[in-house]
């Protein structure tokens, strides 16, 4: 998946869209990955970033990156959404 | 380098400008203790779910009631209410603090009765009393409040054969501003029926006419309407007297105030609106005082107050069993525990914390329990950290009807502990076992067998 081009973030892990208006707050891990999700990483890369840096299993990555992706997603926030728009 | 402690990755939108339902709770500040007794020690010794009970709340709650009541009336007697909790020791902590028992049921009679209470300090109130119990109750001298006429007329019948006069209270309903009005338990004040089950227990000539008692509803935020309640009571006590010269020796206002929980659908929490006992003490004893009676007629004041006491000694812990993410795009949690044995999530918004620290990254879920069944919903929206499977939570204010309404349904009932004085757990309830269930089943010889 990728993100949008034009949105905004913030070190402290504010999100800004400024197609929308909307803004978000992310946790740092979450910050971590529209990081990398922004510098064009694959998942694949960005599962295996997140592995080298938290103490966690394999397992729970995937699940809960496939679902942070998903609320990208629903939040209007990936790629994705701008070419269907 | 040492790896960082993870959290689930999240995103929340911010509403810039709106307000927030919900406020701006700190609900999910951790709560790692109870009165200094380790939660996570606490699962760990007795597993999960868990009830546990504060015997130090417990006592500071009836010492705070207790003294708003006596500092504004000279006669008060608390008469613990069994239905709201009659697990024995939590009965006992109230027994040792001077509560006679209020019970509704043969059971909860006998259970009263084998905990040690004298017969005369137990109050007999329902609508379903077998002659069999009538009895026993006027053997041991108990206060019999009476509901209807069949009852009365069932007493009356049972005087015959017993050489004893019962011991009677009438239960009264009336109006007091409160929809909707319990008119189903008792005699209405308003109709006339109060006075007639008076006139006829009077005149009969069978029983003592002791005390006059009321249950006007149940967490009851207005505490003017207990006002007047007492102001009706005491008028029917000072008519009773004037008309047959018989003093009313007590007024029994029942239960009904509120506790600190949240009401479903409101907005405000029950922290911020429940009216201090205070309130409630002053509205019934100012009623009283001011009603007429002679000094040294002053009727005793008795109170059956239930989840008022009892519900914020109570918590329940329990376990994450997992995270999904609904059709909707919403987050659901779903947890080792139901409405099966939180029956109250049925009337309240439960305030719930993790049991762990956490980052202070919040997400908005529904938490679900664990039975097979759409309306096993623990909370349709709670804010609380990022959490995984197996992460702890407490339920706060669950002290009241959960450990007697608790359904055994697909699991067992958990275990409760108590923590005393000195931050010592004590397992007053032992968690139910399969045996425990069969023990009561029978199989017919035919079915015994079966080949598959
Ligand atoms: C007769 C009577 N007394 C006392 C109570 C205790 O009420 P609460 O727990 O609301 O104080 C009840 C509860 O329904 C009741 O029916």
């Amino acid at each position: 998946m990728k993100i949008k081009k034009n949105i905004a973030i913030s070190d402290s892990g504010f999100i800004f869209n400024p197609s929308t208006g909307d803004s978000f707050s992310v946790n740092p891990i979450g910050l971590e990955i529209i990081k990398q999700l922004k510098e064009e990483k694959t998942s694949d890369d960005i599962k295996k970033h997140i592995l080298k840096l938290y103490a966690i299993d394999e397992a729970t990555v995937e699940k809960d990156f496939y679902d942070f992706l998903k609320m990208l997603e629903a939040n209007k926030l990936s790629a994705e959404n701008e070419k269907a728009n | 380098m040492a790896k960082l402690q993870y959290e689930r990755p999240l995103i929340q939108k911010l509403n810039t400008g709106t307000m927030n339902k919900f406020g701006t709770r700190t609900e999910y500040r951790p709560h790692t203790e109870i009165d200094g007794a380790k939660v996570e020690d606490l699962m760990k010794e007795f597993g999960s779910p868990l009830f546990v009970i504060s015997e130090k709340t417990i006592r500071d709650k009836f010492n705070d009631a207790n003294r708003a009541f006596k500092t504004r009336y000279p006669k008060v007697q608390f008469v613990w209410s069994y239905k709201t909790n009659y697990i024995a020791a939590v009965c006992n902590v109230y027994h040792q603090l001077g509560s006679w028992s209020e019970v509704v049921s043969g059971f909860e009679y006998n259970k009263a009765l084998k905990s040690g209470v004298p017969g005369s300090k137990i109050i007999f109130n329902g609508p379903d009393k077998t002659v069999e119990e009538l009895k026993l109750a006027i053997e041991n001298n108990s206060l019999i409040h009476i509901d209807h006429l069949d009852e009365l007329y069932t007493i009356i019948e049972l005087t015959s054969e017993i050489q004893k006069r019962p011991k009677v209270a009438i239960r009264v309903n009336m109006d007091t501003g409160i929809y909707p009005m319990w008119d189903r338990f008792g005699f209405n004040y308003e109709n006339g029926q109060a006075w007639d089950a008076i006139n006829k227990i009077v005149l009969t000539d069978k029983m003592d006419l002791v005390g006059l008692h009321c249950h006007i509803g149940t967490f009851m935020l207005a505490p003017s309407a207990y006002g007047v309640a007492a102001a009706k009571l005491s008028e029917l006590a000072l008519a009773i007297r004037k008309k047959y010269g018989k003093t009313i020796q007590y007024l029994d206002m029942g239960g009904g105030f509120a506790s600190k929980n949240t009401l479903k659908g409101s907005f405000l929490s029950g922290a911020d609106t429940t009216p201090p006992i205070d309130d409630y003490a002053e509205a019934i004893t100012t009623s009283i005082l001011n009603a007429g009676f002679l000094e040294e007629e002053l009727p005793t004041l008795y109170l059956e107050t239930g989840r008022a006491l009892i519900d914020e000694a109570g918590y329940l812990l329990g376990t994450v069993i997992s995270n999904k993410r609904l059709s909707d795009g919403r987050k659901a949690t779903i947890m080792d525990f139901g409405v099966n044995i939180l029956f109250t999530a049925f009337w309240y918004d439960h305030k719930i914390t993790p049991a762990q620290e956490f980052s202070h990254y919040t997400e908005n879920s529904v938490m679900y329990g664990p039975l097979c069944m759409n309306i096993d919903v623990v909370r349709e929206n709670v804010t609380l950290p990022p959490m995984k499977k197996g992460d702890h939570v407490v339920v706060h204010t669950v002290g009241a009807y959960n450990m007697t309404q608790w359904m055994q349904f697909i699991s067992l009932r958990p275990a409760v502990v108590m923590i005393d004085m000195k931050g010592k757990a004590h397992l007053i309830r032992k968690r139910e076992t399969l045996s425990n269930i069969d023990a009561s089943e029978e199989m017919p010889g035919y079915l015994k067998e079966f080949k598959l």
